[in-house]
């Protein structure tokens, strides 16, 4: 494998399981909902997923595991927020903490025990093109489950009904209401669906990213995930892109200090995060087009009347 | 709120009094753990010593521990919990612990305190630390010879001391095999972020390393070492589980037996304020098996192994230039504890600048 193949591989296993998160995420806010609990369905993803391919050797099932645990987390947010209207913020930052703590809970029997990973894609003689072969056929599956969820949220929001309906309860829910939408079912359907991509994006980093699971091991990625939505404009394109550049800063500054460039390390550290930062903000300092795609209601509470 | 005064000095009391009655019938030595007790590394190597401290003076010690205590002003509190609980001996296992551990020892003098990988110490405190560089420098000799392309890469956490120190430790053992061994670094910033150290072993690998080593607590680089057919070295732990072919050896705490002999010397009457910076030869260092290695690689392995160990070879021996190529000490002469303890300069060869 060359050395810019391997950087590459290596670029893209590192923005999945943020496009993944994500992609969820912008999903929930584009319907109006903030969940700030990203990081702790990521973490409850991941050691569902680690705990279930574990005892059973199955890959595939640990990842319906992790995405299930997300699913689960995210249920438990939408009853308190949407049903039992209770601050979206707060309820977020406590859905963090407690999927943290649960995650370690449930899963101090696994630290410290080989995973089971998935392997990538090794398609015959596609896989051993010369350059493209790795990086478009030799992939791990759920690398392509990610770029397909991609176009999948674009079209789903910007060409389905579906989506319209989505976007109207997010932008203004009580327009919604008043034309018939169902805005807490809309609502509790895609704080749902961003359970489910948190989950999936925990299981990627404890089944393919490093199979193994420890606490914390989430690291900030929920968080990251967050900004990213924001400063994408909630924009499933430009989640991409971010996702994308955050990994290649993330990669490429490890390949600098590897090849001894004179800057500090702390330096580069940052990198990752300013980078993303300011080219996203670049390209969406267009304020018509912001206010555009802002939802309007994002963190509201909606409560229908009677 | 008077009340709930009252009620507090009234439970207050009571632990007091329950404390006095257990210390009378065995020695309580209490452990403060700055992560989960299971963490898969660092608190968890003295979570084991723990263990076998309740082993082998069961009838004698009652131990427990509390765990995820953070480093400062939450520390001291939790510390001054157990000394008034009655613990008779409380073991602070971070580095961080170390200003908490000395403010809670002056209104405790009667109870025994030992801080970890600190340096201060006082009547009642003692400070211990392994040398872990003594096995950093047998693993530079095996990289050195195992390594195809004369390039290994290091994972280093953050530029302190005892990280500087293991650097310069193992490229003096890869230098005594081949003295143009190369070192790339790569420094993340933590000491623990499976995913980030990940990442770093692939591009150490991408850029021409063949072997890797770290200075962080996951075992990820160990299972990209073994996804891509090459080597590296456990930290910590045996992590041979994560890489049955790519583990060559580890570098394990074990801190048991340190933890025996000082309970013990609480029971005997014959604890003293005292710096412990213990190695291989004592135990509180220990190789894990050398595997994936040609037997003479192995052999030579275990003779260095025992030459430190009995003293003969001392990993920083003489001469030692910096990077500057000055002769920092001369033939026949190793470096002092004290400069290891505040290393913040690379020997020569490493082709890298030490963030500062």
């Amino acid at each position: 494998m060359g050395m810019i193949e391997g950087i590459m591989l290596t670029i893209i296993t590192a923005a999945t399981p943020l496009l993944i998160a994500a992609l969820g995420e912008l999903v929930a806010e584009r319907s109006g909902v903030l969940n700030l609990g990203v990081e702790g369905m990521m973490a409850v993803g991941a050691v569902c997923g680690f705990a279930v391919a574990f005892e059973t050797g199955e890959p595939v099932l640990g990842f319906l595991a992790a995405i299930a645990g997300g699913i689960i987390m995210a249920a438990l947010f939408g009853v308190v927020t949407l049903i039992f209207v209770a601050n979206q913020v707060a309820s977020g930052l406590a859905l963090t903490l407690f999927g943290l703590g649960l995650s370690g809970m449930l899963g101090s029997a696994y630290v410290g025990r080989p995973g089971v990973g998935m392997g990538n894609l090794d398609i015959p003689v596609l896989s051993d093109l010369p350059l493209v072969g790795a990086l478009v056929f030799g992939l791990d599956p759920i690398t392509y489950v990610a770029a397909a969820l991609a176009v999948a949220v674009w079209w789903f929001l910007f060409r389905s009904r579906g989506g319209l309906v989505l976007r109207a309860v997010g932008d203004s829910h009580a327009s919604a209401h008043a034309l018939g939408y169902n805005v807490i079912g809309v609502r509790f359907m895609a704080v749902l669906f961003g359970g489910a991509c948190a989950g999936l994006a925990g299981g990627y980093l404890s089944l393919v990213y490093t199979p193994q699971w420890a606490q914390d091991m989430t690291n900030g990625r929920g968080w990251i995930a967050l900004a990213l939505v924001v400063f994408a404009t909630w924009l499933p394109g430009r989640v991409v892109l971010g996702a994308l550049i955050f990994g290649a800063v993330s990669i490429l500054q490890l390949h600098a200090q590897a090849r001894d460039v004179a800057v500090a390390s702390q330096f580069l550290s940052m990198l990752p995060y300013l980078t993303t930062i300011v080219v996203l903000v670049i390209i969406s300092r267009n304020r018509l087009l912001l206010r555009v795609n802002t939802p309007a209601c994002l963190g509201q509470p909606f409560v229908p009347d009677r | 709120m008077k009340r709930a005064i009252t009620a507090c000095g009234a439970v207050l009391a009571l632990a007091l009094a329950a404390g006095t009655a257990t210390a009378e019938d065995k020695l309580k030595v209490c452990f403060v753990y700055v992560g989960p007790h299971n963490d898969g590394g660092w608190s968890e190597g003295h979570e084991h010593g723990r263990e076998m401290l309740q082993e082998a003076l069961n009838d004698k010690v009652e131990s427990s521990y509390v765990e995820n205590v953070a480093e400062g002003p939450d520390a001291e509190r939790a510390i001054e919990r157990l000394a008034r609980s009655g613990c008779g001996l409380i073991f602070t296992t971070s580095f961080g612990f170390m200003d908490p551990t000395i403010a809670a020892a002056e209104k405790f003098p009667d109870v025994k305190f030992e801080h970890a990988t600190g340096y201060k110490t006082a009547d009642n405190v003692t400070s211990y630390n392994a040398r872990f560089y003594q096995g950093r420098y047998i693993i530079g000799q095996i990289a050195a010879k195992i390594s195809e392309a004369g390039v290994a890469g290091y994972i280093a956490s953050f530029p302190i001391p005892e990280v500087v120190m293991g650097i310069n430790a193992f490229m003096l053992g890869a230098q005594s095999v081949n003295p143009d061994f190369q070192v790339k670094i790569v420094w993340i910033n933590t000491w623990f972020d499976p995913a980030k150290e990940a990442d770093a072993a692939k591009a150490l690998f991408d850029q021409g390393a063949d072997i890797i080593t770290q200075h962080t607590d996951s075992p990820a680089p160990l299972q990209i070492a073994e996804e891509r057919g090459l080597h590296a070295f456990g930290q910590a732990f045996d992590q041979i589980e994560f890489a049955p072919n790519a583990q060559l050896t580890a570098i394990i705490d074990n801190w048991g037996p340190y933890y025996i002999e000082r309970a013990q010397a609480v029971l005997n009457g014959t604890w003293e304020t005292q710096s412990t910076w213990y190695g291989l030869k004592e135990g509180l260092v220990v190789m894990a098996p050398y595997t994936n290695m040609p037997d003479d690689v192995k052999a030579e392995a275990q003779a260095t192994e025992a030459a430190i160990t009995n003293g003969e070879l001392h990993p920083f021996k003489g001469p030692i230039f910096n990077q500057a190529g000055e002769q920092v000490i001369g033939e026949g002469e190793n470096l002092d504890d004290g400069t290891l303890l505040g290393m913040n300069w690379y020997v020569q060869g490493i082709d890298d600048q030490l963030p500062q």
